[in-house]
C-alpha cells in the first residue's frame, strides 16, 4: 500500500506480528493495535489516561516528545521502562515510522 | 437492617447513559432506581475526565465532561431518581413473582420487573501496584484507599503515587500518623500545585519523608505488613523502611466485576443485546450504552442515549402489556414530572 507504513509488534506471548498501518487516516498506534485486535484495552479511549496501550519502543525512529498528560500517566503506570516506555495513543503514525518496532507492556493484573 | 427499594427500572451505572435513560423512562412514567460503586454520578465522566471537552454531543458545539453530568442530572430531576452510590451492585436474582432483585455489596437490595445495565467500562476499583505478596497483605496494611484516617494516628505510613489523593492523604496524615513516607516513581508530581507546594514544605521539616525516582516493590512481615521495601532509579541497593501501613494510591480503573457472573451472555466482555430493545439473554435485563455490543456497535455516549430510549419502551411493555404506548414529543406536553 502506497500510503501506510510497517509495525512490528511482539505481543505478550513473545509472537511477532507485521501489521500495515495507513497513514493517511490520522490514526495512532492504540488505534492500529485495536484494529489488528491485538490485546490493547484502550479504556480511556485514547485520552493518555490509562496506560493500557504501554508499549516498549524497541526501534531508533524518531517519535514525536511527550506531553504532559502522557508523561503523568507513565508516573502512575506500572511495568515502565524509563527509556523504552510511551503510550501507543499519543504516537500518530507518520510515514517516518516504517519499520517500528514495539513490544506491547504486561497488562496489569485485574 | 439493610435497605430494600421497589421500583420499575433498576439501572446499574449512573454514568450519563444511565442518567438520560431517567428521562426517557420518566416521560413513560416509569420510575428509576440507580446503582453506582462511584461516590457522585457521572461515571468515566466524573471519574477519568470531568475536565475534558466533549464535541459529538448533539447541539453542543463543546461542552466540559462534568458539565454534561450537571446537565443530565438537572434534566432529570423533575423525575426523581433515586440512587444508590458508593455501593457496588453484585448479585442479580429473579424472584418467585418473576421481578428481579440487585443487591450491592453492602446489602442494599433493589427489586423491579427490569434491570438496565448502564456498567460502560465495569466497576471502578483501585489500581494495584504490581508487587508479587501485594494481595496476602491485604488487611493486613496495605490499604487502597482511606476511609478513616483515625486508623494511622501514631502509626508508620507509607503512600506511593504522584497525584492528588497521593499529595493530598500525605499532607492529611502528616499530623496524624507517626511517619509518613510518600513515594514517588518522579521528582515531579502532576497533583495540584498548592498541594505540591504543601508537601514540600512538609518535607522540609521532615514531617512528610520523601522518596522520590524511587519505587515500592517489596512487602514483608509474617502476620502483618512491618517492612516496605524501596528501590531507588540508579541505586542497586534496597533500602527497608519500618512501616505499619502501606498505602498506594494510583487512582481507579474499571474492570467488568460481579456482572461477569450473571448468566449474562458475552462477547469479549461486552453483553450481547438485540437491537430492537436492547433486551440481553435474561428477559426484563437490558444493557445499554459501553457496557453492550451488536453488529455495527459503536461507543459513543450519543449512541448510549438512543439505546436507553428505545429501552425504556420495551421495559413499559413488559410492566403494562395491554397498554398502548403513544409517542410523545416534549414540545407538545412538556416534561411532566412525578
Amino acid at each position: 500500500m502506497e500510503d501506510a507504513v510497517e509495525i512490528i509488534v511482539v505481543d505478550r506471548e513473545g509472537e511477532e506480528h507485521t501489521l500495515e498501518a495507513p497513514t493517511d487516516m490520522n490514526l495512532s498506534l492504540m488505534e492500529v493495535l485495536r484494529l489488528y485486535e491485538l490485546p490493547v484495552k484502550a479504556t480511556c479511549g485514547g485520552m493518555a489516561m490509562c496506560a493500557t496501550c504501554q508499549v516498549y519502543i524497541e526501534s531508533e525512529h524518531e517519535l514525536p516528545e511527550m506531553g504532559d498528560a502522557e508523561q503523568d500517566m507513565l508516573d502512575e503506570a506500572f511495568f515502565v521502562d524509563d527509556d523504552k516506555s510511551r503510550l501507543g495513543c499519543q504516537i500518530p503514525i507518520k510515514p517516518n515510522l516504517n519499520g517500528l518496532r514495539v513490544t506491547l507492556a504486561p497488562a496489569e493484573e485485574e | 437492617m439493610s435497605k430494600t427499594f421497589e421500583t420499575d427500572i433498576v439501572i446499574i451505572g449512573a454514568g450519563p447513559v444511565g442518567l438520560f435513560t431517567v428521562f426517557e423512562a420518566g416521560l413513560i412514567k416509569l420510575k428509576c432506581h440507580l446503582i453506582d460503586s462511584l461516590p457522585i454520578p457521572g461515571g468515566q465522566l466524573a471519574e477519568i475526565y470531568p475536565k475534558k471537552p466533549i464535541y459529538d454531543i448533539p447541539g453542543f458545539p463543546e461542552i466540559l465532561a462534568g458539565d454534561l453530568v450537571e446537565n443530565l442530572m438537572e434534566q432529570i430531576a423533575p423525575f426523581k431518581p433515586a440512587f444508590t452510590l458508593g455501593e457496588k451492585a453484585e448479585k442479580l436474582t429473579k424472584l418467585d413473582d418473576g421481578r428481579w432483585c440487585v443487591e450491592t455489596n453492602t446489602g442494599t437490595k433493589h427489586i423491579a420487573p427490569n434491570v438496565a445495565v448502564a456498567g460502560g467500562l465495569g466497576v471502578f476499583t483501585p489500581r494495584k501496584p504490581q508487587i508479587e505478596n501485594i494481595n496476602y497483605y491485604e488487611d493486613k496494611g496495605v490499604d487502597y484507599m482511606i476511609k478513616d484516617p483515625e486508623k494511622y494516628r501514631d502509626q508508620r505510613v507509607v503512600i506511593s503515587g504522584g497525584g492528588d489523593s497521593a499529595l493530598d492523604w500525605s499532607i492529611f496524615l502528616a499530623d496524624v500518623a507517626k511517619e509518613v513516607y510518600l513515594v514517588h516513581r518522579r521528582t515531579g508530581f502532576r497533583g495540584a500545585l498548592d498541594s505540591v507546594e504543601k508537601v514540600m514544605k512538609l518535607a522540609e521539616t521532615g514531617k512528610i519523608k520523601l522518596v522520590t525516582n524511587a519505587e515500592v516493590d517489596e512487602l514483608q512481615g509474617t502476620e502483618k505488613l512491618n517492612k516496605v521495601g524501596i528501590s531507588i532509579k540508579g541505586d542497586d541497593s534496597k533500602t527497608f523502611i519500618d512501616a505499619e501501613y502501606f498505602i498506594p494510591l494510583f487512582g481507579l480503573k474499571p474492570t467488568l466485576g460481579p456482572i461477569g457472573d450473571w448468566d449474562l451472555a458475552l462477547e469479549k466482555d461486552s453483553i450481547v443485546v438485540d437491537t430492537s430493545d436492547y433486551s440481553t439473554n435474561l428477559e426484563g435485563v437490558y444493557a445499554i450504552g459501553d457496557i453492550n455490543t451488536y453488529p455495527g456497535k459503536l461507543k459513543l455516549i450519543l449512541c448510549g442515549f438512543h439505546e436507553g430510549t428505545l429501552m425504556v419502551q420495551s421495559a413499559f411493555k413488559r410492566i403494562y402489556p395491554d397498554k398502548n404506548l403513544v409517542l410523545k414529543y416534549t414540545t407538545v406536553n412538556g416534561v411532566n414530572g412525578f
